[in-house]
């Protein structure tokens, strides 16, 4: 009798493990990207049991190579793939595709008390990277600049270092914050405060600024012409097949761009 | 033959269940030093490789921390001075507030006194740090930013009061513990020759006390140096060394905590982590094998033996 047991429970489990060998998607990469392949796989795999979805971090770096490697099906990436990149995985035989996904726009927010209507981004370049220590270099009042960066492991520190610092290095007494909340709550509560955050977690009691000009909504960041602003992607080997052009469908339909909604960035649709 | 057969096997039961038992929390036991063992074995495994990236010196004594960047930069100084005047200002609140109240609780207050305080001290303990740290972070850091007029309340002040607040419980109650081992006799002897509460008080139970009481205080630095979800939120994250005790600061807890999450695993910036958190490691385990020292001395000291 034990033994038919056992012999049941190999069964199930072998047929299992059988069935999903075929409705496996592995996602790697960006972390920016990555609550949004998240909430995505959740959504999609719930709707779909016989789908096993992984999803895993590393940077969009870590995701294009395993994509070039092979071990993943879809790539997250908060850039485009770079010269070198594409080289490597044309030699590899493999044929990167681009999806755009979602925009991630950042916003520059600072304590309502302040005057300040707009910024450039060279005066954000300059506050962030240290020259600018005072509010009176940008025609304010006499009063300290307290800058607010995010960790430097974050996906939106990531995209406002390489919109704005062109890889310089952000100052050191910088404050670090450790999400998206915690920037706008410290700058709730600090009249000197500068900060960035995603669009979506802009709240009354902070002041987004206009950048070079161009106010922070989602149609200027939809239309690129933010100058915050960039594109997120998912890259396939080839045209996507099977599960992985169902699940990238999902991703891109008013469904899944809800959720990227939901995630902080902005839909496409 | 049968009957001393069974008589024997009930006595082998008998030893049998007692050895059963014995070992089952033996093992529970030796459990607790499997995990530390695991724990020390990783973090030796994992911090010990970023050496590869920087030196030694260069690594604790470097002033800049860049993680991610080209190149990056592994300076930790600023974080354990981070980590260092936190400790000193919250010390400098835990102490007197943890063993005033542990001399009052145990040697002044009365009994319905103390049956009142003690269950409130020990309640800050139970307080979760993510709750001190959203009150700092919400109501404290923004009322003494105005209070004070500074640029921002996040800073080594903020967090200094309220782990210091969170120290309390520890002192308060590993002194209580230091000042009950004082044997009566000793308080009895010093009102029979004619010393009031307060002479007693002072020359004669706290120094019997004290190696028992600075053990408190050792114990309560490993607590501050340990905590992290409150630092996190309420020290700002700055990683420079503070010049002054409004400026923010990261210390190396909020620091791992921060960052873990998203450094690469296997990466430099993944082993540094793990380099601090084995120096956190060493720092507590260093407090943590001197206020046993001490504490074993005084115990014999008072006749307790071990």
């Amino acid at each position: 009798m034990k033994l038919s047991k056992v012999l049941i429970g190999i069964a199930i489990i072998s047929s299992l493990v059988m069935a999903k060998e075929n409705n496996k998607i592995s996602i790697e990469g960006s972390t920016t990207v990555l609550p949004i392949a998240q909430i995505a796989a959740e959504e999609y795999m719930m709707a779909n049991p016989d789908v096993d979805i992984t999803v895993r971090g590393g940077g969009s770096g870590v995701g294009i190579a395993s994509l070039i490697e092979g071990t993943c099906d879809i790539a997250d990436a908060s850039r485009s793939m770079k010269d070198k990149e594409m080289k490597t995985a044309v030699n590899k035989g493999v044929n990167p595709v681009a999806h755009v996904v979602a925009m991630d726009g950042i916003a520059v927010v600072i304590h309502p008390s302040n005057k300040l209507k707009e910024i450039s981004k060279e005066q954000l370049k300059a506050i962030y990277t240290g020259k600018y220590s005072n509010w009176s270099k940008l025609g304010g009042a006499k009063k300290k600049i307290i800058v607010i960066s995010r960790d430097s492991a974050s996906g939106t520190y990531e995209a406002f270092s390489k919109l704005t610092l062109g890889g310089e290095r952000v100052r050191p007494d910088a404050l670090l914050s450790a999400s998206n909340r915690a920037v706008v709550t410290t700058v709730e509560n600090t009249p000197g405060a500068i900060g960035y955050v995603g669009l979506g977690y802009i709240t009354e009691k902070v002041k987004a600024i206009d950048v070079d000009g161009i106010q922070c909504t989602k149609e200027s960041i939809l239309s690129g012409e933010y100058p915050l602003s960039r594109p997120l992607f998912m890259y396939t080997n080839g045209n996507p097949r099977g599960q992985v052009k169902t699940f990238l469908d999902f991703v891109k339909s008013k469904e899944g761009q809800k959720l990227v909604e939901e995630s902080g960035y902005v839909g496409l649709k | 033959m049968r009957r001393i057969f069974c008589r024997a096997s009930t006595n082998t039961m008998k030893f049998k269940t007692e050895n059963i038992i014995k070992s089952v929390f033996g093992l529970l036991a030796f459990s607790s030093l499997l995990f530390l063992l695991g724990i020390i074995v990783i973090l030796f495994k994992e911090g010990l490789p970023v050496f590869k990236y920087v030196k030694l010196f260069e690594f604790i004594g470097g002033k800049f921390w860049y993680p991610t960047y080209d190149p990056p930069a592994f300076g930790i100084l600023p974080l354990i001075l981070g980590t260092f005047w936190v400790t000193i200002g919250a010390m400098l609140i835990a102490v007197p507030l943890g063993i005033g109240s542990a001399l009052y609780l145990h040697e002044i207050a009365g009994y319905r006194e103390r049956a009142f305080l003690k269950p409130i001290i020990e309640l800050l303990a139970g307080i979760p740090s993510i709750v001190y740290g959203f009150f700092g972070m919400v109501i404290l850091a923004p009322f003494l930013q105005r209070l004070l007029h500074i640029p921002i309340g996040l800073c080594l002040f903020t967090a200094s009061f309220i782990l210091g607040i969170m120290a309390v419980p520890t002192v308060s109650s590993l002194a209580e513990d230091a000042l009950d081992y004082v044997p009566e006799s000793f308080r009895e002897a010093s009102f029979a020759l004619g010393a009031n509460r307060w002479q007693t008080l002072v020359k004669v139970v706290i120094p019997a006390a004290g190696s028992g009481i600075s053990t408190a205080i050792i114990l309560g630095v490993s607590r501050i140096v340990g905590e992290t979800m409150t630092v996190l939120m309420v020290a700002g994250g700055a990683a420079v060394i503070p010049k002054s005790l409004f400026e923010p600061v990261r210390p190396m807890t909020a620091n791992i905590a921060a960052e873990m999450g998203e450094a690469v695993v296997g990466s430099a910036h993944y082993h540094a982590l793990f380099g601090i958190g084995l120096i956190l490691f060493l720092i507590t385990l260093i407090f943590n094998m001197i206020a046993e020292m001490i504490g074993r001395r005084y115990r014999l000291k008072l006749g307790h033996g071990r």
